[in-house]
């Protein structure tokens, strides 16, 4: 049952418990909420940037294990990073999880979502976060924009 | 163990299904995802494969040999299908794609003369989306309203609120003869009698019910019956709706082509007679032939005792899952088909559903295309195994080992 641990990888079961920055935040300057119809999994994802750079970022959201620990790990690693920098690690995410390239460095604790590439069916569940973020970064006027994986 | 029980040989049934003969990551299938579709016997696979070897034609135009075969094919499919619920005459058996297009169907044809402004449409809250949403557009281009009876903690329908929805701006009530998220079953005799004392006519969603128990339909008495054949053993994109010859009679029809004709000019078309008025273009021969086949062999086996058997294996699986700590499960009326939704305290559906399948047993996870039924329980989302009889109890066993490993990764 190996594969089935590189799913549920320690830091993910982690992470899915026990979600950080999980909540709102005061006065984001974005947001945007995203839907998985095919499962019903919900996430909001808030932002505050200032100068295109991520100060603070926060979700909610209900959903299985794989997507609530994809949106707690992606909230950690875009603190701090500019707009272009938060795309390039959506792409990076993104061919990790297709398949289409092998973790880079920068992507950091973000590879343990590895396993997911055997599970096509659930690459949405770990993308889902992504997505909505991606939507809160187009978000300029600071309206609620919403996004489905289908 | 009871008679019928015992004289079901389900080691030797399993041997006509040879899709179940197969491992899956390395371990035997268990296929417990029935209510989505159900597997196929030996005999439907042969069935199909014949016609396109030997018969395949065009029916009801040619006058050569093959379409003579083809078209005698095709009509002793509806002749086995009236048979199969009790029908009073083959011209009231439609076939469709599916039960889904046979709900479309009433609703673009029969709702669309019948149903104005201001009128009701009355459904239940443990419909299948296919049962809400073709009422929904019908509504919404009337200016009708949808009425919806609610369900107990159970998952049964409150017949003292049903009967209360009932009024004379009802034109129409849609049930579902069996939930397939709960297993519930309907008390479908008496909801008709409550309906046609107000003079309302009734459609039945039979796609759970027809491949796990006998319908007759004059006995129910309801107006339309629709089910799929996919779900009973038979091939997909093949379905029946079953309609009241008189109502039939009245209503337009649904597509316009080929079939569905008596005669055409460019001033003026004369629509052929039941049931071709809905039979419009070349329809799903092979799955006409499939779901005859189909049916020969449930016949074989006999529904009282599939009946009986997936009774006792619904015993056994409520017994076994509710000795699971942190298990719950969701829909427990007490007439019910062998359908055992649950949720599992602090794991996902899905999460359930992904170490499942790494045990080679296949489940069902998501609203299962009900989600008014999800809100009405309070959770997003259950796991769902689903029986026929073809599942043994030591497949319900390997379910149960399988939760328990969902457990230790989870714990």
């Amino acid at each position: 049952m190996s594969d089935l641990d590189d799913l549920y990888q320690e830091i993910i079961l982690d992470h899915s418990k026990r979600p950080r920055n999980f909540g709102p935040i005061e006065g984001p300057s974005s947001k945007a909420e995203g839907y998985n119809p095919l499962c019903g999994d919900r996430v909001t994802v808030q932002l505050r940037l200032e100068n295109d750079v991520v100060k603070d970022v926060h979700f909610q959201g209900s959903g299985c294990a794989i997507s609530m620990a994809s949106a707690s790990l992606m909230t950690e690693s875009l603190k701090g990073k500019t707009k272009a920098e938060a795309e390039g690690l959506f792409q990076g995410f993104h061919e990790l999880l297709t398949g289409e390239a092998d973790a880079k460095p920068e992507l950091g604790k973000l590879a343990v979502f590895s396993g997911v590439r055997e599970y096509p069916i659930r690459v949405k569940c770990a993308t889902l976060a992504w997505h909505t973020l991606r939507a809160a970064l187009r978000d300029s006027e600071g309206q609620t924009r919403q996004v489905s994986t289908e | 163990m009871n008679a019928a029980v015992a004289v079901f040989d389900v080691n030797r049934i399993r041997k006509d299904f040879p899709i179940l003969h197969q491992t899956v990551h390395g371990k035997p299938l268990v296929y417990l995802d029935n209510a989505a579709t159900s597997q196929k016997p030996q005999a439907v696979i042969d069935a199909i494969s014949h016609f396109y070897a030997t018969d395949c034609s065009n029916i009801h135009r040619g006058v050569h040999q093959l379409s003579e075969r083809s078209t005698r094919n095709y009509e002793e499919a509806r002749i086995k299908i009236q048979q199969f619920i009790h029908a009073a005459d083959p011209r009231e058996i439609i076939f469709v794609r599916g039960t889904t297009e046979g709900i479309n169907l009433v609703a673009q044809t029969y709702g669309r003369a019948n149903v104005g402004p201001g009128d009701e449409i009355v459904i239940s809250a443990l419909e299948h989306h296919s049962n809400i949403v073709p009422w929904q557009i019908l509504s919404e281009e009337k200016g009708a309203a949808l009425r919806v009876a609610p369900i107990n903690d159970r998952g049964e329908i409150l017949l003292d609120e049903y009967e209360s929805l009932l009024s004379q701006r009802t034109r129409l009530v849609s049930i579902a003869h069996i939930s397939n998220a709960l297993g519930t079953i309907n008390p479908v005799r008496r909801m008709v009698e409550l309906a046609h004392r107000r003079g309302i006519p009734v459609l039945l969603d039979g796609a759970q019910a027809a491949p796990h128990m006998k319908v007759d339909v004059q006995e129910i008495g309801c107006d339309f019956y629709v089910f799929s054949g996919h779900k009973l053993y038979g091939p997909t994109g093949i379905g029946v709706l079953y309609g009241k010859a008189s109502l039939l009679d009245e209503m337009p029809p649904f597509q316009g082509g080929g079939d569905m004709i008596s005669s055409v000019t460019f001033e003026k078309t004369t629509y052929n007679t039941l049931p071709y008025k809905f039979e419009a273009g070349t329809p799903n021969i092979e799955g006409t032939i499939g779901l005859a086949a189909a049916i020969d062999y449930v016949n074989r086996l006999g529904l009282d005792s599939i009946a009986a058997y997936e009774a006792e294996l619904l015993e056994y699986g409520t017994e076994k899952l509710s000795r699971v700590p942190q298990l719950r499960l969701v829909g427990t009326a007490r007439e019910k088909a062998a359908v055992l939704s649950f949720v599992i305290d602090g794991v996902h559906p899905h999460d359930v559903g992904t170490i499942l399948d790494h045990q080679g047993i296949a489940v069902r996870t998501g609203h299962h295309c009900a989600q008014p039924v999800m809100d009405r329980f309070g959770v997003p989302a259950t796991t769902r195994a689903s029986l026929a009889f073809y599942n043994t109890r030591e497949e319900i066993d390997a379910l149960v080992a399988g939760i328990g490993k969902v457990k230790e990764i989870f714990g």
